[in-house]
Formats: structure tokens, sequence, C-alpha cells
């Protein structure tokens, strides 16, 4: 098991590479020069040429690449360019608030997501099963931004229960977390629901049934530990699109946010920034998918003997 | 779509075993999911709706989605204009309407370019194997790991604002799992009897793909681009909110969405809307998506 925990480890730090050297690629091939978009059209041309050459891009591509990531590893991003401080330093701020945001919104979609589930594979067919399910579809197809600015409305507008913008404190991010999670809930509670109904047709439940234990006690201890795998493995692909969502939710709410710091970067065309955030948003992600693997492997028994 | 029936026709008669399996052609099985499911239908007509709204626009409605009426800014609803106006003046129905348009080819074109470039390189990986599989797969994994909104972000950053452009950096966010889904499906595949019958026939490998791999993977294909679609016009529409897609003065939902909400206290509607309008489409999308699958993907059925 161990070992092939470290090949996965590997091969996420194969992928992290990967994903480094397209950001780098990509922001590297954009039309116009960021000194001058930087400096200003009517900038000295000597004083360009130093700031080329003092930012190092005067060098080869392969230089250039080879000293962003050694900086990086070393928690150096480079300076941003609208903003004049280091990429780091601005990452460090904005980094807990989107951490908080998404574990926050990942809280609120699970407990939606799996309760809703449970109850629809249990009453499966019923009028209850197509209500939730049909909910979990309105719930996936609904965009971030519309649930924000309905919560938005009623709760911190018209009833004033919540600030309507920004976080002072926990209540800052009630809405926000319900926002973000809300589309993630649908799909959680859709997947609980089919792993689950097809779990509780296995064997080993009406073994378990059969020797006498109450259906809601298996439900939970037999059938639920079961189907919990699949959703595991979608907590790490959740990830991927809870930070994608947080880049509205921060947006709409005036949270300082890794989200919001990467459309600030594109409207300030601020390179190092854009690509600190992205960098740093895609190691999660991987880290994410990491983790998921690992536990799917340490919880699965026929995984862990290496079946 | 006539000829695709007739090779999956083919096919089925390639397999004497799939013959009594999978006997029903693709139009029975649809004809099955419209009895079955109606919400799937209503969802079919809800899409037809709308593609009509776009389409005869112009006739639906007296005003032109960038017709500026200045002294009626921001009037609410009325007989006149039925969603009220903008802050120019413009009527907000007639640019959800044109708003249409582009939230439809959004959903489409990348799909369409998405779903074509993932067949080609999932069944090339799955069928060839060995380097050309490592590195398409490598590849996709890379794509993967990035969150789509942020990956959409910085292809936009490096392409620049436009239609086209969003087009281009929808598709590239979404070949990787199309692919990764084909593969999977071509290593499927590869082992059936049909394959290794044209295999031993001498059938070219180019041929064994066109003739006998890609059909097989159609419903599949078609499951995935039905639910590629809504998720295609919820990321244009999110970009478009940032402000990172379509530019004014053309009417995307997202953009409206964005442009309304400095006035979400006062005037809701403006924001709410494109928001409804984008929710019905990804919804129905979303319906239809799903009872394509109930009678199209194999995994499903067999249950």
């Amino acid at each position: 098991m161990l070992l092939s925990i470290l090949k996965r480890t590997l091969q996420a730090l194969v992928v992290l590479i990967g994903v480094a050297l397209l950001i780098f690629i990509m922001l590297r091939i954009v039309p116009g020069n960021a000194i001058i978009t930087m400096m200003g059209e009517h900038a000295n041309p000597e004083a360009i040429e130093r700031m080329t050459a003092e930012l190092g891009l005067d060098k080869p591509f392969y230089v250039q690449f080879y000293t962003y990531i050694t900086g990086a590893l070393r928690g150096d991003f480079g300076t941003s360019y609208s903003l004049h401080v280091s990429v780091s330093s601005l990452i460090a701020q904005a980094f807990p608030n989107t951490v908080c945001l998404a574990l926050s919104a990942a809280v609120v979609a699970w407990l939606i997501g799996i309760v809703c589930g449970i109850i629809a594979a249990i009453k499966e067919n019923s009028l209850l099963d197509r209500l939730f399910m049909g909910f979990s579809l309105f719930g996936v197809s609904m965009p971030v931004f519309m649930v924000a600015m309905v919560l938005q409305y009623f709760f911190a507008y018209k009833l004033g229960w919540f600030d309507i913008s920004g976080v002072s404190d926990w209540r800052g991010f009630v809405l926000p977390a319900i926002a973000l999670g809300w589309n993630s809930a649908g799909s959680i509670a859709r997947l609980t629901r089919s792993t689950l109904v097809e779990v509780l047709q296995e064997d080993y439940i009406d073994t378990a049934r059969s020797k006498g234990r109450r259906r809601m006690g298996v439900i939970l201890f037999h059938a639920l530990r079961n189907s919990m795998l699949p959703v595991i493995t979608m907590m790490a692909v959740q990830l991927s699109s809870l930070l994608s969502g947080a880049v509205i939710c921060e947006t709409i709410f005036s949270i300082n946010g890794i989200g919001r710091l990467a459309v600030d970067a594109i409207s300030g065309r601020d390179i190092p920034l854009l690509q600190g955030t992205i960098l740093l948003s895609t190691a999660l992600v991987i880290l994410g998918n990491l983790v998921a693997d690992c536990l799917y492997s340490v919880l699965d028994p026929r995984v862990r003997k290496g079946d | 779509m006539r000829d695709d029936q007739e090779e999956i026709l083919t096919m089925q008669m390639d397999s004497p075993e799939d013959v009594l399996a999978e006997a029903d052609t693709l139009k029975d099985q649809l004809k099955r999911m419209a009895r079955q499911n109606k919400l799937a239908v209503i969802s079919a007509v809800v899409i037809l709706l709308f593609v009509l709204g776009a389409i005869f626009a112009p006739v639906l409605t007296p005003y032109e989605f960038d017709q500026l009426d200045v002294i009626n800014r921001l009037a609410p609803p009325s007989a006149e204009h039925l969603l009220g106006t903008d802050e120019l003046g413009r009527d907000v129905l007639t640019r959800l309407l044109y708003g249409s348009r582009i939230s439809l080819l959004v959903g489409v074109v990348p799909t369409v370019i998405s779903m074509l470039a993932g067949a080609v390189l999932g069944i090339c990986a799955g069928y060839i194997g060995g380097k050309t599989d490592t590195v398409i797969m490598r590849l996709a994994d890379i794509m993967l790991a990035f969150p789509s909104m942020l990956l959409a972000m910085v292809i936009m950053y490096t392409l620049g604002d436009g239609l086209i452009n969003i087009f281009l950096a929808l598709a590239l966010v979404s070949w990787a799992s199309v692919a990764r889904i084909v593969r999977s499906e071509t290593l499927k595949l590869r082992e059936s009897i049909f394959v290794e019958a044209a295999k031993s026939m001498g059938v070219s490998r180019l041929k064994i793909m066109c003739r006998h791999i890609f059909p097989n993977c159609l419903p599949s294909l078609i499951v995935l681009f039905t639910l590629n679609i809504p998720s295609a016009i919820l990321s244009e529409s999110s970009l478009s909110f940032l402000g990172i897609g379509i530019k004014y003065p053309q009417a995307s939902w997202g953009l409206m969405v964005n442009l309304g909400r400095q006035f979400l206290y006062t005037k809701p509607w403006l924001s709410l809307a494109p928001s409804i309008a984008i929710m019905l489409v990804v919804l129905a999308f979303n319906f239809l998506g799903d009872g394509l699958r109930d009678v199209l993907d194999p995994h499903l059925k067999d249950q």
C-alpha cells in the first residue's frame, strides 16, 4: 500500500510540474509586452530595458521557468505588477478566507447532500425520492451567482440578518457558504442515493437484516459505510468546482480570497499574481485528489490488500 | 443522423451477441424514453422554445437589442416592456431573446469541438495504447487538475475577449473528461468479439477505430453531449458575469446579470430575469441528459 501511495505522490508531482509549465507558457504568449503594460506606453526605453533585465524577462524561456519553479518551491512567487508587493504576501492574506469559504461550503453541501441522498435511497421511487432528486437537479442547474444574489437580497438586504458584503466574523461566511455549497449538495445527494441504492441490494445487507439488526442500523452502519467510497472520490472532484465557484462568491460578497485575487490580476494584467493564484489553487486540487486516493486505499480493504 | 443509425445497426449485425441484447435502435430507445420520461419530453420542448426564440428574436420583439431609450431607463415591467428596461433604457426581454443566441451557441459549439477532440484522442489513447496513451492521458490529467473556471480565465486572458475565444476556452477546458470516458469505453470495446473478428479479417487499425469503436461510443457521447452543454452555458455566464467573456454591447445572459447587479436592491428583475433564463435552459438540458442516460447508457440499463 505504501508503494502505491508513493507512486501516486510521484504522479501528482509530475502533474503539478505539468500544470506549472502550462500556466507559464500560456501567460508568456500573451500578445503585448507585459513590461509596457506595467510602465505605460511612454516609458523611457532605457527604463524598460532595465526593468526587463531586473525581472529576468530577457533570459531564455527555460531559465525563466527554472527560476520561477525554484522560487515557488521556496514560497517566492515574484512581485505583483499592479500592487508592487510580493505575491506570496497577497496570497497569504487571501488564502485563509478561501479555505474557510470552501470548507464551510463543503460542510453545507455534505450535510444537505448526504441527508437528502439517504432519505431518497431509503424511500426509493417514492414521491419524496422524486421530489428530492428533482430539487437536486434544480440545485445543480442554478448558477452560483444566482443563488448568491438571491440569498444576498433576501437574508442580507430584506431581513438584515447578515452583512451584505465583506467578512468581519464567522457570520459573514454563512451566506457565501450556502451559495457555494448549493450546487455541490445537488450532485452529492444524487451520488449518495445511487450508490446507496446499489449497496442496499448486496447480499451482506440481507445477511445483516436476517441477523435481526434493525433497518435503520443496517442502513447507517453497513450500507452507508460501504457507499461512502465513491462519495469520497467525489469530494476531491467537488474541491475543484468549489474553488471555481469561490471566484464568483468572493466577487459577490466582497471576500478577499484567492478567486478574487485572480479576477483582479486579470483586470490589472498582473501576470505574477495570476500565475501564483492559479498555481496555488490547482496545487490544492491535486493535493485533494491525492488525499482522496490515499483515503480510498486505506478505507477499502480490497484496495488496501492489493487486490 | 440517419447514417449514424444505420452504422449502429450494421455494427450490431457484426456482433451476434449483441443482436439480441440491443435489438432496439436509437430511435426505439428515444421513443421509449419519450413514453416513460415525461420530464425529458417537457425539457426537449423547453429547449426547442428557446431555440425558436433565439432564431426569431427580430420578429418577436419590436425593439433592437442595443436600442437606447434613456428617458425610459430602469422602467419596471409594463405592457410595453414586459420585463422592464435596463440602465440605458434597453428592453430587457429583447436582450434576453438575443442573449439566448449567445448562450445556446456557447452551449453547443464548444461542446461539439470538445466532443470531437475528446472522442478522437480518447479512441486513439485507448486503442493504440503505449506511448500515445501515456502522452494523451497525462495531458488530460494536467487539464483536469485545474479548477475549470480558473483555467478558462487564464485561457481567456491569453486569447483575449470575444465569442470565438470563449468557444476555444470552453472546448479546451472540457475535452479531457470526454477523452477519459471514451478511452475507458474503447478499452472495453477493444476486447470485444467483433473487433477481434475485424482484426482477424485484416481490417486496418484506422478503419476499426472509425467503423467499429466510434459508433459504439456514440450512445455515451450523446449523453455526454447533452450533459456538457449546460456546464458550458454556466461557464460562459460565469465568465461574462466576471467581465471576462462577452463584452458590451453584445447581449449575454451573464453580462446582463453583471450589469443588473448594481441595481440588485432596487430593480432586482434586471439580474433575476437572465438568471432564471440560464437556470431554465440548464435545467432542461440536465433533465433531458438524465433521461437520455437512462435509456442509452448500457451501465445503467443493466440494473
